[in-house]
């Protein structure tokens, strides 16, 4: 069975005087033990909301909550603040995009990691501080007795980031999910924090959910992809199936437009129109069908379902999906 | 002649201290001796990671800062000591394009009168009427709706805000744009949207660009010729497919493995040279060669001589000590690079057919001892003592900080939808409450 499991999450906001708004709507995969999952998208189409949802950090007034989340057993969703907040920290534990704002800048990370270790592991004093330096030496903090010692201002962004994968793998936890880790590094650091989280997994054997709009770092790490837009995933397979035959047309659109380092210069790019605004309701049809070259009026009945059209295992929502032609169409 | 040429560009920040911020301490080596030439016609692009100096290095070609030192001479004319009065006129046929196109349109404004503004500043067009027919043929070209003239910015998503930015600048017929992170700010899909039209704009209109970029993989698709800056300077320079092909400067190496390639085939085979370490501080720049706190093979020489820019033939320049020996191979690594390191040596190459053979995903070595680098700004004094400072309660903190989101605008979202993790989040507490 999978470690998390999750099944039609939806969170739709709702505020006095404004039309309710669906951040996720039916957003469904699973994370297999020692898995990297990703999620992968544009701005807007509800990575972050779904990572808060799962950690229980949504704002509990304002906020419809559905679906289920199965971690270990139990329903995240459903399960009491106060056994969630347990959870927080010790099984389940999350890094941030700004590891800044994560952190408390006027209290040194020492203090911050060993705050953790006495609360979840129960280590006191001495052992607490011993086993902190070791955390800090272990994701590549050099020098960590001194770096115990300093405030967040004081490290680098790449170093803050460690530290945070640090407070965050203190615990040893089963999964660990990692919301835009290294957007904010630069791309030399960024393959750093990759490498580190890598390590990590391959080592202590934890899920990482990895959220991400960059289809780069999503091809060097993740084990199963799951492709969202507009709050739906709309295509998820294993990353070499996906990315060798992206069948979307979203997805086959997005690594059409993108820029790569290693195409020839003078290669054009293929952008897709418009832009994530233009979109209809799910309820409605394919929310991606204003900016589709495919579309046709069976777009515009009902949300496509979840179909295997091309491999087993390699799920894709939409009705006039990217395959290879047949034969009778290209002797046509 | 080069249209644009920059020659021992130099742009000091001072640094101020005293209550009245009278005395200068230092200076932040912004931009520390550039040269290069811009053809007409061409794209040349400005790679480097942030804090390197690549918007100084621009705003200072505008003259938006003030040069050091150095010669910016555009079309003959060295703008570095023109006066103002002078300045001004040069100013319509040099153009910026920003990276927020949110941030620099006035929303107050509508598009109309954003582009009309510079317009009139500069004597284009006789009368309104006359302005608005150019703008409408603008707006056309950038691929606005003439509707978009009576609109304002929040109007427009991102990737239409960077249309008007762009239009803003070729309503005024520049010669040369200089193109700020002009997509870093878009979303992926949209990106390739303002890629493409500025490479039609630049055939239908002869556009000279200078593109700033954080993005090795963008700045290789629209550039003729790249420069690569670090900390204030470039360390490479070659035509786009030759930089691509064979990079010479271990940082360009570096920067190179690691910009991610959306292929998992490409990701599994690439060699990746992990630096060490992070950025030093241009306020405090390494002696010698910049790189040499960071280099995978750093000598003893690099510590103590800066090495210059040179043609190391077809157009190629590097500035490395060392950089033939590195390429032939003949040089040993002084620091670890990780296990993925590229050096083409047989020693390295079947010690690397033997890790894999005795794991299939040999799990890679972030050095934990990696060597401080030097010159990043550890001088800092600590803000309070470990007693001193306030303890924090992160429950507490975390539950006052989930109460604060419920209350706080609904509308707001991602990024304050990024609550920190509760056993650390007083200040996010003490922010939304
Ligand atoms: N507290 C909130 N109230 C109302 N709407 C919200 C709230 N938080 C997020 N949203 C909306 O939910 C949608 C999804 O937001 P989310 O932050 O999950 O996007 P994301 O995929 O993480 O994007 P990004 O890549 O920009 O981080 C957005 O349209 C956003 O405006
Ligand atoms: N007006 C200023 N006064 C003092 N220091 C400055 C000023 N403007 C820039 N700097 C400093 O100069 C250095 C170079 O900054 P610059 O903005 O040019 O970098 P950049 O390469 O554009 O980075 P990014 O990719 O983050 O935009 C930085 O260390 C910055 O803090
Ligand atoms: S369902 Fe229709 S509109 Fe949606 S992606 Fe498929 S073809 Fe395009
Ligand atoms: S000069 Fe020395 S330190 Fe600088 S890049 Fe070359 S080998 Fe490295
Ligand atoms: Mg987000
Ligand atoms: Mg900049």
């Amino acid at each position: 069975m999978a470690l998390l499991s999750v099944e039609e999450l939806s969170v739709t906001f709702t505020a006095k005087g404004r039309k309710d708004a669906t951040a996720v709507d039916g957003v469904s995969f699973d994370v297999d033990q020692g898995q990297v999952v990703g999620l992968v998208g544009e701005s807007g189409c509800g990575k972050s909301v779904t990572s808060l949802a799962l950690m229980g950090l949504l704002p509990n007034k304002g906020v419809k909550i559905g679906g289920r989340a199965v971690f270990d057993g139990q329903d995240l969703l459903s399960m009491s603040p106060r056994k969630l907040r347990d959870m927080r920290g010790s099984k389940l534990a999350m890094i941030f995009q700004d590891p800044l704002s994560s952190l408390n800048p006027v209290v040194p990370i020492g203090v911050q990691v060993t705050e953790i270790l006495e609360r979840h592991r129960g280590l006191k004093g001495e052992a607490a501080r011993k086993e902190a330096a070791h955390l800090l030496d272990r994701v590549g903090i050099p020098d960590p007795s001194r770096r115990l010692k300093e405030y967040p201002h004081q490290l680098s962004g790449g170093m803050r980031q460690r530290a945070l994968i640090a407070m965050a793998v203190a615990c040893a936890p089963r999964l660990l999910i990692a919301d835009e880790p290294t957007t904010a590094l630069d791309v030399t650091i960024q393959a750093q924090i990759l490498e580190l989280l890598k390590e990590l997994v391959d080592q202590e054997g934890t899920a990482l959910l990895m959220i991400t709009h960059d289809l780069g770092v999503v091809a060097g790490i993740c084990d199963q992809v799951n492709v969202l837009y507009a709050g739906r995933a709309v295509e998820s397979a294993g990353r070499r199936e996906l990315f060798a035959h992206p069948t979307h047309p979203y997805a086959h659109g997005l690594l059409g437009s993108i820029p790569r380092l290693d195409a020839p210069r003078g290669e054009p790019l293929s952008p897709i129109r418009g832009s994530i605004n233009d979109r209809i309701a799910w309820a409605d049809g394919c929310a991606f069908a204003p900016r589709c070259d495919r579309y046709t009026m069976e777009c515009l009945t009902g949300t496509p379902e979840l179909t295997e059209p091309r491999a087993a295992g390699h799920q894709v929502r939409c009705v006039n999906p990217v395959l290879p032609k047949s034969k009778a169409e290209v002797s046509a | 002649m080069s249209l644009l040429e920059l020659d021992g560009v130099k742009v000091h920040f001072p640094v101020k201290k005293g209550i009245l911020f009278d005395r200068t301490v230092g200076h932040v080596y912004a931009v520390d001796g550039v040269s290069l030439k811009v053809e007409a016609g061409q794209t040349y692009g400005l790679v480097g990671e942030s804090g390197c100096g690549k918007t100084t290095l621009g705003r200072g070609v505008l003259r938006l800062v003030d040069i050091t030192d150095g010669e910016v001479v555009f079309d003959g004319t060295d703008l570095a000591k023109l006066p103002e009065e002078e300045m001004r006129r040069y100013r319509r046929r040099l153009q910026m394009v920003f990276q927020d196109p949110l941030g620099s349109l006035n929303p107050r404004q509508n598009i109309e009168s954003i582009l009309s503004e510079g317009m009139a500043a500069h004597g284009i067009g006789k009368d309104q009427d006359e302005r608005r027919e150019k703008i409408k043929e603008i707006l056309a070209k950038v691929g606005l709706p003439t509707n978009a003239l009576s609109r304002y910015p929040h109007e427009f998503s991102g990737g239409q805000r960077q249309r008007i930015g762009i239009a803003r600048a070729l309503v005024l017929e520049p010669d040369v744009i200089i193109c700020d992170e002009p997509v870093s700010a878009l979303d992926v899909s949209v990106q390739a949207q303002v890629i493409n039209l500025l490479e039609e704009l630049q055939e239908s209109l002869g556009l000279t660009y200078l593109v700033i970029a954080h993005d090795l993989a963008v700045v290789r698709h629209i550039s003729d010729v790249i420069g690569v800056m670090y900390l204030g300077s470039l360390v490479e320079e070659a035509p786009s497919d030759a930089l691509y092909a064979g990079p010479k400067h271990p940082y360009t190496k570096a920067l190179m493995s690691a910009v991610p390639v959306p292929d998992p085939e490409v990701e599994d085979r690439r060699e990746r040279i992990l630096l060490q370490g992070d950025l030093p501080s241009p306020a405090n720049p390494p002696a010698g060669c910049r790189f040499h706190t960071r280099c995978p093979w750093a000598q003893d020489k690099c510590a103590v001589e800066r090495p210059v820019l040179t043609d190391v033939g077809d157009g190629h320049k590097v500035a490395c000590h060392f950089a033939a020996e590195i390429e032939a191979g003949e040089l040993e690594l002084t620091r670890p690079t990780g296990i993925e390191a590229v050096v083409s040596t047989e020693a390295v190459a079947s010690q690397e057919a033997e890790v894999e053979d005795a794991a299939p995903e040999p799990a890679s070595k972030v050095p934990a001892q990696a060597p401080a680098p030097k010159g990043e700004d550890a001088e800092h004094e600590a803000p309070a003592d470990e007693d001193g400072a306030p303890a924090t309660d992160g429950d507490a903190a975390a539950a006052e900080s989930a109460d604060a989101d419920a209350d706080g605008d609904p509308s707001e979202s991602g990024a304050d939808a990024d609550a920190p993790e509760p056993d650390a989040s007083a200040k996010k507490a003490g922010r939304t409450a």
